[in-house]
């Protein structure tokens, strides 16, 4: 810094010279922890695009190579990732939309109506948030498999998590701030109670539904120890379950491993960019205090 | 009251019933069918499992074999004991970490706060099966990123999936690496919840940011991060994924968990009766530390 003492920097009202060097330190202090936060992602990427020879030399691509579909070929091969990659799709949609249904139809109720059993049933619901998975996981595994016969099917991995806690909880938040007189004067007006749900409550509450629609379908895409233990057949994999299989085999191709995971994770990057205002707000309503 | 109107007779139950609104229960009811058949009753039934000798068959008599047994298990403590490592330490470590990032991402003196937050959030979107994949790589002996960057820096090059202390600390650090950024959100989302005017009034009294930090923040933010703690506790518990794919719960059964064990005791051996045994010395395990949590962290009420 050239010594002008004499001059006054024009600075915004606020910012004094503390400020600004404490501004210094918290760009350095978090720039490379930022870096190191995203250099897995940049490997997974780069590494999806080169055959195993280069992720296995002395000096590891740091820049995208062109053997993407080579390794995608790959793959497909072991795992028949196609056929997974649909799997996925098909189950995450169907448990978003139903289990959207599900919660939005009983947070409304839990929001917007009086009745005898209300606060002992929500209560009871509440309860269950702090009962571990692990819990259920075995009567849920006799139930489906064996009682049911599901094995193998998309309702297998569909039904169990379909009444989302977390998913009631929120939507019922989420009806909490639409106004009763709106849904008195149209029952006044003679409309329905299926109908007031459907064409008033739930298009005011589409922003939060929006959110819940990436977290459910999140959980769903990525969820890994349920599948697993329902999908006995190859062809009934979801991408985790196919890719978990590649990785605990001794000898594995990590070249399409990398590939696979790069597919399972960066369009929800994309989505992630694009919706991070939603995204955030859905993470972060789940966790409404009191 | 001073109506003029004569007492109505008090209602009968059927007449009380024919004027309660059905519209709720209707609205509820797909929602309770689904939560009764596939999570109220397997807590229950679950229960009553880990007093059969499932290998006995369906019919077998209730009994306390597998909980006796649980006490001898010395796989079992191994598990409990390498879970309470993963949670001790790691769970404060990536808590902590959460919380500063927060209040930096929230500092109004941080430029291009949206690639920031990109940074920190994007983990969260990438799987669990995704990211282990990812980790067994970077921490491969041979080959992987991790040493090839120790040695280029002169250190040396640890074997890092096949010695138990290092073993342990590749699952701590990926945990840390994928679940940070959720914890900030929930952090985040609290600290915006603060109003600006105490900061205000600290600052004109000659706060400085440290004691606003102690003094203000972390006190305003205590319900928020006993949320966040009790989700992590109770996640770490049931911890499966990362043993599962990165370290194989090894070497030897050095990072195996209660969830990896109760996978191969459920899922492996089809033993019923003593996963549920198992599953439920974890739920007892996660009621007790949220209680303590509460007890330590919690608002009186």
């Amino acid at each position: 810094m050239t010594a002008r003492p004499q001059v006054a920097v024009p600075v915004s009202p606020g910012v004094t010279p503390r400020k600004r060097t404490g501004a210094l330190w918290l760009h350095l202090a978090l720039l490379p922890l930022a870096l190191i936060f995203l250099a897995p992602l940049w490997i997974m990427a780069v590494f999806s695009t080169h055959p195993e020879t280069a992720i296995f030399s002395p000096n590891p691509p740091l820049w995208f190579g062109g053997a993407f579909m080579e390794n995608f070929r790959g793959l497909q091969a072991d795992t028949n990732f196609l056929r997974t990659l649909f799997n996925s799709t098909m189950i995450a949609s169907l448990y978003t939309v139903f289990s959207m249904l599900l919660t939005s139809m009983g947070g409304y109720a839990f929001a917007k109506f009086d009745f005898p059993g209300k606060n002992w049933l929500f209560g009871l619901i509440l309860a269950t948030l702090t009962i571990p998975t692990f819990v259920t996981i075995i009567p849920q595994f006799i139930l489906v498999a064996r009682d049911l016969k599901l094995s193998n099917t998309y309702w297998a991995v569909i039904l169990p998590t379909l009444a989302n806690t977390i998913g009631i909880f929120y939507m019922r938040q989420a009806f909490q701030t639409v106004p009763s007189d709106l849904l008195n004067a149209a029952r006044i007006d003679g409309a329905s109670e299926g109908r007031i749900f459907w064409q008033i409550a739930l298009p005011i509450v589409r922003p939060a539904l929006a959110a819940l629609a990436i977290l459910l379908f999140l959980a769903s895409w990525n969820d890994y120890l349920w599948p697993l233990i329902v999908l006995t057949q190859k062809d009934s994999y979801t991408m985790p379950v196919a890719l978990g299989t590649l990785v605990g085999l001794t000898r594995v191709s990590w070249g399409g491993i990398m590939v696979g995971t790069a597919i399972a994770t960066i369009p929800f990057l994309v989505l992630f960019l694009s919706l991070q205002r939603h995204f955030v707000a859905g993470i972060a309503g789940g966790a409404v205090k009191d | 009251m001073t109506t003029s109107q004569p007492l109505s007779p008090p209602p009968r139950r059927a007449g009380r019933w024919a004027r309660t609104p059905k519209a709720p229960y209707l609205f509820i009811l797909p929602y309770l069918l689904i939560f009764a058949t596939f999570w109220a009753w397997p807590i229950v039934s679950s229960f009553l499992m880990s007093f059969k000798d499932s290998r006995l068959g369906a019919d077998a008599p209730y009994a306390l074999s597998n909980w006796s047994r649980l006490i001898e298990d010395e796989f079992f403590r191994t598990a409990l004991r390498n879970t309470m490592v993963i949670l001790v330490v790691q769970v404060p470590l990536m808590l902590s970490l959460a919380t500063v990032l927060a209040v930096a991402l929230n500092s109004k003196l941080l430029k291009a706060a949206g690639w920031f937050r990109f940074a920190f959030f994007a983990p969260l979107v990438v799987g669990t099966v995704a990211y282990s994949a990812v980790f067994r790589l970077l921490f491969n002996t041979d080959f992987g990123v991790v040493n090839r960057a120790l040695t280029g820096i002169g250190l040396p090059a640890v074997d890092w999936l096949n010695q138990s202390g290092p073993a342990m600390s590749v699952i701590i650090m990926a945990m840390t690496w994928r679940w940070t950024g959720y914890n900030a959100i929930i952090l985040l989302a609290g600290l915006q919840g603060i109003s600006e005017d105490v900061y205000e009034a600290a600052s004109i009294d000659g706060a400085t940011p440290a004691q606003q930090f102690w003094k203000i923040t972390l006190p305003l933010l205590r319900p928020t991060l006993l949320f966040c703690m009790v989700l992590s506790v109770i996640g770490t518990l049931q911890l499966f994924t990362e043993p599962a794919l990165i370290t194989n719960s090894g070497p030897g059964n050095a990072t195996m968990t209660l969830g990896t064990y109760l996978y191969q005791q459920g899922f492996r051996s089809f033993n019923f009766g003593y996963a549920s045994a198992i599953a439920y010395t974890v739920a007892a395990i996660a009621a007790v530390f949220s209680l303590i949590q509460l007890r330590l962290f919690g608002r009186e009420r």
